[in-house]
């Protein structure tokens, strides 16, 4: 029965049309949002179906394919274990974002460009779903530029602003020059198969130059919208100019469909070289340690996230990392923990980025600033926003008990495996993996402290807090959804256990065959033992803690400040204090240093201490380097800048140019 | 399996009411090194004891983590403490990949306790907050490579096998280059002397007292408490790559783990007694060095 695929194609064609109605009715009343959030919700609960009975029937792979109107193969779409576990977020987050944005974007706020986003946040969302399902290279470049194009209209949904029309110019470059590093790969990927049908497992040796030619310009094609390091550039800019449930939706799940062209990638050839592997484990290893350094080192909360996002994806990076690397040296433990960690992570990452996005949103619609060293003791005045904060920070930082620790758990597991088992090449490639990993949680932990410490604890740093609240229902609940998700996720490890080594099994064909090999070598029923521990551990501190509550305090008073006698806001940490050691223990690389006012004379003059760490590569290399090419191509300017009639005259040459080039085909 | 169980509650029993002796031993051995006299051994049992019946001065800036925290931190020490074996005995919770939870745990004790120091709104706790956080990036890299060496030695990935490793490889050059750095993590860890002063006048210069100068009666209690564990928890670590030796008979091995334990306490004393505090800013490049050693000791192992 192939119900899955028409409900998914309903799906993705009602999430299509979400914002469409809307962009008829009026400017200023909420009908029109009302529509777009009912048929997206409609939308989700279709693809829900849809994957219910997938799952239903065994994760049955299943193709579909129609005749079309283009010379390029059919319509084929079809659904698998990795496309399902990439379709479970779109669904999730599209949906509650929407519900998000009911009241963070209300239509009747902003009449001017509402209408635009939800438009867009439908096409999108469809786009992306559109990207998983397709089995046609040609059906998937159309769906990834559909994606990309209406990830530019969402990130300048408020073009009436400089900085907001800059990210979203870098970002249509990049988008574009991937987009040209993709054509190419399908190109090549049609001269080996002969097909545009896609995903495919290639006969020919993955050591020709055509595969790695391949597998280049995927890296560059997919790894620019996955945002690693170091083609991350767009990324910072985008997350931090769009509205905050458009980040969520970007982090949450734009990023994952970066991972996913990767992962296909990397399930083409049955054996790549190491050096594909150590390729991908370098730049993993370095968005996470490089990206995580530049989020805490951000004065801007909504940057810092945006860094986090990197980090992440650099750690789903590793996993995969791990995984062709086992693929390479006939590991299939390697293969499983590594991929398996890699799609868990990256499905948490779902989960609890999403989360902060919206938190930090409702922190923005609340004080409309994005300045850490502006805000501080928010958490008396938006204390739900302040707990879901912190179980979505908690996760991100893989602390126990939540579902961050237990992804990060498996890659640690996987790389450890690589260090036990003695193939050279693997250990000295994969060693420093794991304290670069323990490395990237501790600087996870100082970035988030310094984000809640900042804006939620401590005293007010401006009155300008005192009219913050908590966001309403239609916020909340998203929010305290994505929060349930993360702890429900960390309890029940093993229900998805088995989702993972099915997508593992699909993504590497010589695994069904080996017998015995299909279980994931990770002790899971041990995490549950651990969770339990955890909870017992957790209610014993329930306990404690009322009984301290519990005791009379015996006297409120102020903070203890040396017996200075008035104590003022300022005269707290700020953000910038707090990462100004690290700062300077990595100044070398971030442009943005420490900058503190200098003292003259012989008393103490007022001073600040600012720190903006702006993106080394962006500001340093490719802005003066563009700058560079456009001096380099001045000469072409005559060519350009011409009445329209001169323009036609090109296309006609470039036609007549074409007859002739068929005219002389063989 | 009697035996199994009995070894079990001597455990935790010791894990639960050995701590507070450590830093008597401590202070001990450096009021001996001073020709002082010093406070009794079992001061801190006392100081302790006094904190829990105490009533609570609780900053008006504060929120419920402030008061949490210490709470959470003892918890997270007490599991880390029933992950790792006691002398010759398996540990009480042990599963494959239980060394990744160990470090994770202090991770979660260190987000709680810096986010109580920001939550006073003082910038001598956010100083030390930030101080902890930062070293903590460096001492990090460390315990995992030194955790490293041991994955290597006993090609498992659950910290009872590994620490028993030693046994059967005794005084290695890897596993004493993985020990010297564990060791200088310990006392960073720890706040003792090279990196942190906790009976230094000055707030300024300190780690982890002055994340909690707020705190008080049963909150400080808790705080010291989980401190002293720490330390008998990180003791133990160390002890086992440095003195692999067992007699296989509970009856033995239980009182000589303690006297290895005090043992080691009164060598982190000698250690404070014979040095100076580091300048804040070389800390960094003391934990690097220590990170190196364990480094170090990894390529030995892989050689």
């Amino acid at each position: 029965m192939n119900i899955t695929i028409y409900l998914l194609l309903a799906s993705t064609a009602c999430m299509t049309l979400s914002g469409l109605p809307g962009l008829l009715l009026s400017r200023r009343r909420m009908a029109g949002q009302w529509i777009a959030l009912a048929l997206n919700l409609l939308a989700s609960a279709a693809g829900m179906a849809a994957l219910l009975t997938f799952a239903g029937n065994g994760c049955q792979s299943d193709l579909m394919t129609w005749g079309w109107a283009l010379p390029w193969g059919r319509f084929a779409v079809g659904v698998d274990v990795i496309t399902g576990m990439f379709l479970l977020p779109i669904l999730v987050v599209s949906a509650l974002g929407a519900v998000y944005g009911l009241g963070y974007w209300k239509q009747a706020q902003h009449p001017g460009n509402g209408r635009k986003l939800r438009f867009f946040w439908g096409l999108m969302s469809a786009g992306m779903m559109l990207t998983t399902m397709a089995r046609n290279g040609v059906l998937f470049l159309m769906a990834w530029e559909i994606m990309a194009t209406a990830a530019f209209f969402l990130i300048t949904t408020e073009d009436q602003r400089e900085d907001v029309r800059a990210a979203g110019w870098i970002y249509l470059i990049v988008a574009h020059l991937g987009m040209i590093c993709l054509i190419a790969m399908f190109v090549l990927l049609r001269w080996i198969d002969g097909t545009f049908n896609l995903w495919f497992t290639a006969k020919m040796p993955a050591a020709s130059g055509v595969a790695t030619a391949i597998f280049l310009l995927g890296l560059v094609g997919f790894g620019l919208k996955a945002g690693i390091m170091p083609l991350h550039v767009w990324l910072p800019g985008a997350h931090a100019n769009a509205p905050s449930h458009v980040s969520a939706l970007f982090s949450g799940v734009m990023l994952n469909i970066g991972i996913y062209g990767l992962v296909r990638i990397g399930g083409i050839f049955p054996a790549p070289p190491i050096w594909w592997g150590a390729t991908l484990f370098i730049m993993g290893v370095g968005s996470a340690v490089v990206g995580m350094i530049f989020a805490f080192c951000q004065n801007d909360y909504k940057r810092l996230l945006a860094y986090s996002s990197i980090e992440n994806m650099g750690i789903v990076i590793i996993g995969l990392a791990l995984a062709l690397i086992g693929k390479s040296i006939h590991r299939p433990d390697l293969i499983l923990l590594g991929l398996g960690g890699a799609l868990f992570h990256m499905l948490n990452h779902s989960l609890f980025k999403p989360l902060l996005f919206m938190g930090a949103g409702s922190i923005l619609h609340a004080i409309h600033t994005r300045r850490i060293d502006q805000l501080g003791g928010l958490a008396r005045k938006m204390p739900v926003t302040l707990l879901l904060f912190l179980i979505g920070a908690m996760a991100i930082c893989g602390l126990p008990g939540l579902n961050g620790f237990v992804g990060e758990w498996l890659l640690y597991l996987a790389m450890l495996h690589t260090v036990s088992m003695g193939h050279m090449d693997a250990v000295v490639w994969l060693s420093f993996g794991v304290p670069a990993l323990a490395v990237t949680g501790a600087l996870a932990v100082a970035s988030f402290v310094k984000v809640v410490g900042t804006v939620f604890l401590g005293n007010q740093r401006s009155s300008d807090l005192d009219q913050a609240h908590d966001p309403g229902f239609s916020s909340l609940v998203p929010m305290a959804i994505l929060a349930l998700g993360c702890m429900v996720a960390a309890l029940v490890p093993t229900t998805i256990t088995g989702m993972l080594v099915r997508a593992v099994q699909s993504w590497n064909q010589a695994m069904l065959s080996v017998r015995g090999s299909a279980k994931m070598p990770a002790p899971m029923h041990d995490m549950a033992i651990l969770d339990a521990a955890l909870l017992v551990a957790g209610i014993l501190m329930v306990i404690a803690f009322w009984l301290i509550r519990r005791r009379k305090t015996v006297a409120p008073r102020p903070t203890w400040s040396c017996g200075y006698a008035k104590p003022t806001s300022k005269m707290q940490y700020s953000g910038a204090s707090f990462s100004r050691m690290l700062a300077q223990l990595f100044n070398w690389m971030m442009p943005g240093r420490p900058f503190v006012l200098p003292q003259r004379g012989l008393f103490l003059q007022p001073t600040t201490l600012t720190h903006d760490a702006s993106d080394t590569l962006l500001d340093k290399g490719l802005i003066p380097g563009f700058a560079l090419l456009r001096r380099l191509f001045l000469w072409f300017r005559p060519l350009q800048n011409k009445p329209v009639n001169i323009y036609v005259a090109y296309m006609l040459a470039i036609l007549l140019l074409l007859l002739l080039a068929l005219r002389f085909q063989v | 399996m009697n035996n199994h169980i009995t070894n079990i509650l001597i455990q935790i029993g010791l894990l639960v009411f050995m701590p507070p002796l450590l830093p008597g031993v401590i202070n001990k051995t450096k009021a001996a090194f001073a020709g002082r006299k010093g406070p009794p051994l079992l001061q801190p049992y006392f100081d302790i004891y006094k904190l829990l019946r105490k009533g609570m001065v609780i900053s008006t800036t504060t929120t419920w983590i402030f008061q949490a925290a210490p709470v959470v931190t003892l918890a997270a020490t007490f599991l880390a403490g029933m992950l790792i074996p006691f002398g010759a005995f398996s540990s009480p919770i042990h599963f494959s990949g239980d060394l990744i939870l160990f470090v994770y745990l202090f991770g979660l004790a260190r987000f709680f306790t810096t986010s109580a120091a920001l939550d006073t709104g003082s910038s001598f706790e956010g100083m030390g907050a930030a101080r902890e956080v930062t070293f903590a990036c460096v001492s990090e890299a460390a315990v995992l490579l030194g955790l490293l060496v041991l994955v290597r030695l006993s090609d498992t990935f659950s910290l009872t096998p590994m620490l028993l490793a030693p046994l059967s490889h005794p005084l290695e050059a890897p596993v004493l280059l993985a020990a010297a750095g564990l060791f200088i993590v310990l006392l960073a860890e720890n706040s003792r002397i090279p990196v942190d002063d906790p009976n230094t006048h000055l707030e300024l210069t300190m780690i982890h007292e002055v994340m909690v100068l707020d705190h008080s009666g049963p909150l400080l209690g808790i705080i010291q408490y989980a401190s002293a564990m720490k330390l008998l928890i990180f003791e133990t670590v160390v002890l086992h790559l440095v003195a692999p030796f067992h007699a296989g008979l509970p009856v033995v091995d239980w009182p000589v783990f303690i006297i290895e334990i005090i043992g080691m306490s009164g060598v982190v004393g000698a250690v404070e007694s014979m040095m100076a505090r580091l300048q804040m800013r070389h800390i960094p490049t003391l934990l690097a060095a220590a990170s190196l050693l364990c480094g170090f000791g990894f390529v030995l192992m892989v050689r």
